[in-house]
């Protein structure tokens, strides 16, 4: 029930913005003060989120490590899997985040007549992630022709590239049918593979499903629904609002506000979820520290400020106590005078 | 907080790439083109204006594929005026200015049809007849 709750949630979402936009006067709301609101959200719990990370101390590596690590000369070490140096830790992050190596190592596990546990290699997640994130990236860049005035000459190639079949009019992208293709994936992986559905919240299905519902109202705006999609005053209306003088000259379509508020929906819920890992993949312990605990001492910082306490000092303090108990000492009490 | 070194430039990256619109724009949001209404004063085209605004590269895929694929070459009536299918044949011949009419809004919006591919604009038409009398 958790991704029917999920859809139910983008449903009424959706019903919000439509019937809300047509209201007179809330297409400023819808338009205006809804994006500035989710993008400070987002951009303040974003570094909120990174700031509370940071202060948690990392106090000995945790690294995980998947090779042989640095050892006796004779001994090679695995550079990239096991790094124990700075550079060799900033080419394994690289890698990590642009080509995801930890979900290539994803691994499917059946019981079998026996009974007998198997594991085999299964790239699909790995495959479908690379696809989702890479054509997310490529949505994003493509947006920002409606954001920058005059656009960059290098945003053509962008579009000329994605929308290389020329398909219909406007040109299909290429981006819009893969991050389709990938929702669908990461979402039927999570109700069909029982582990995985086992553990799934409704946080893992929740942005999924909003994050269709944002590619598919895209999708509906820019082939289907048309009616009112007027694309000079949808840039107007962007270029206004990132030179703080936001202008909704003539009326736009309802898909053009459930569209814009289904994103800013992900900007506000985007701090507060495990969307976070864009930012959380740079701190994740495992991945960016250095398996060097052989060489270099790690201290504690929680430790307590423990002096160090001689002997001799013990002795001064106690040395009463000692010589009434009978204890040897070193050094003798004072004679009294007297 | 730990690791400043390596916290403190991350997040400037991050609000850099969040405010880098903002910062691209300088504050300043251009004017919004006008296209040029046709020289020659029609007032009449075959769909309502706001449809052609927001459909007409619709339409003009649908006339591409109908006269070049499935050989309908059929004349489109509107408010009984007749209309030949075609970017040159029925739009530019109003329209006849491309880059007051097609590319200000197209420029603004960083769009690139590929219509000019093959088709020619009413001046680039005039320069090769002329070439070809000479």
């Amino acid at each position: 029930m958790k991704y029917a709750f999920s859809f139910l949630v983008v449903i009424v979402l959706i019903v919000v913005a439509g019937l809300g936009s047509q209201i007179q006067g809330m297409q400023y709301v819808f338009g205006v003060a809804l994006p500035y609101l989710a993008i400070l959200v987002f951009a303040g719990g974003f570094i909120y989120r990174v700031v509370q990370w940071a202060k948690s101390p990392v106090p000995f590596p945790i690294q995980t490590t998947c090779g042989q690590a640095a050892s006796l000369d004779f001994i090679k070490q695995n550079k990239l899997e096991c790094p124990n140096t700075t550079s060799e830790v900033v080419a394994r992050m690289i890698l990590e985040i642009v080509t995801f190596r930890s979900l290539f190592r994803n691994t499917k596990s059946e019981i079998h007549e026996g009974p007998q546990l198997t594991y085999e290699s299964s790239k699909w997640l790995w495959v479908f992630s690379l696809m989702f994130h890479y054509s997310f990236l490529l949505i994003i860049i493509r947006h920002m022709r409606l954001f920058l005035d005059p656009a960059p000459f290098w945003m053509a190639w962008i579009e000329f590239g994605d929308g290389i079949f020329q398909v219909g009019a406007p040109n299909a992208y290429i981006t819009d049918a893969t991050i389709l293709m990938a929702i669908v994936y990461l979402f039927g992986r999570r109700i069909i593979n029982r582990h995985v559905k086992y553990i799934s919240l409704i946080n893992d299905f929740f942005p999924l499903v909003l994050i269709f519902g944002i590619a598919c109202t895209g999708i509906l705006m820019r082939y289907f629904l048309r009616t009112d999609v007027d694309i000079l005053a949808i840039k107007r209306l962007a270029v206004g609002l990132v030179t703080f003088s936001p202008v909704i000259g003539v009326k736009i379509g309802a898909i053009f506000y459930i569209h814009l508020f289904l994103v800013s929906t992900l900007l506000i819920y985007f701090p507060f979820s495990k969307l976070m890992h864009m930012g959380g993949v740079f701190l994740s312990p495992t991945r960016n520290l250095k398996n060097n605990s052989r060489a270099v001492r790690h201290i504690n910082p929680w430790n307590p400020d423990i002096k160090p306490h001689s002997y001799a000092g013990y002795e001064d303090e106690f040395r009463e106590f000692m010589v009434d108990a009978g204890i040897p000492v070193e050094k003798e009490l004072p004679v009294e005078k007297g | 907080m730990y690791n400043k070194g390596t916290i403190i430039p991350g997040l400037i990256i991050f609000v850099l790439i969040v405010m880098s619109p903002v910062l691209y724009n300088g504050l300043k949001a251009g004017s919004v083109p006008k296209p040029e209404p046709p020289p020659g004063g029609e007032k009449q085209c075959v769909l309502p204006v706001s449809e052609m605004r927001d459909k007409h590269m619709q339409l003009l895929n649908e006339w591409r594929d109908e006269v070049l694929r499935d050989d309908e070459r059929v004349t489109v009536v509107a408010d009984g005026k007749q209309y030949r299918k075609g970017l040159q044949l029925a739009c530019m011949q109003c329209h006849t200015n491309k880059e007051k009419f097609c590319d200000s809004c197209h420029e603004y919006a960083s769009v690139k049809p590929y219509c000019w591919d093959c088709h020619l604009t009413p001046a680039q038409q005039k320069a090769a007849l002329k070439k070809e009398t000479h």
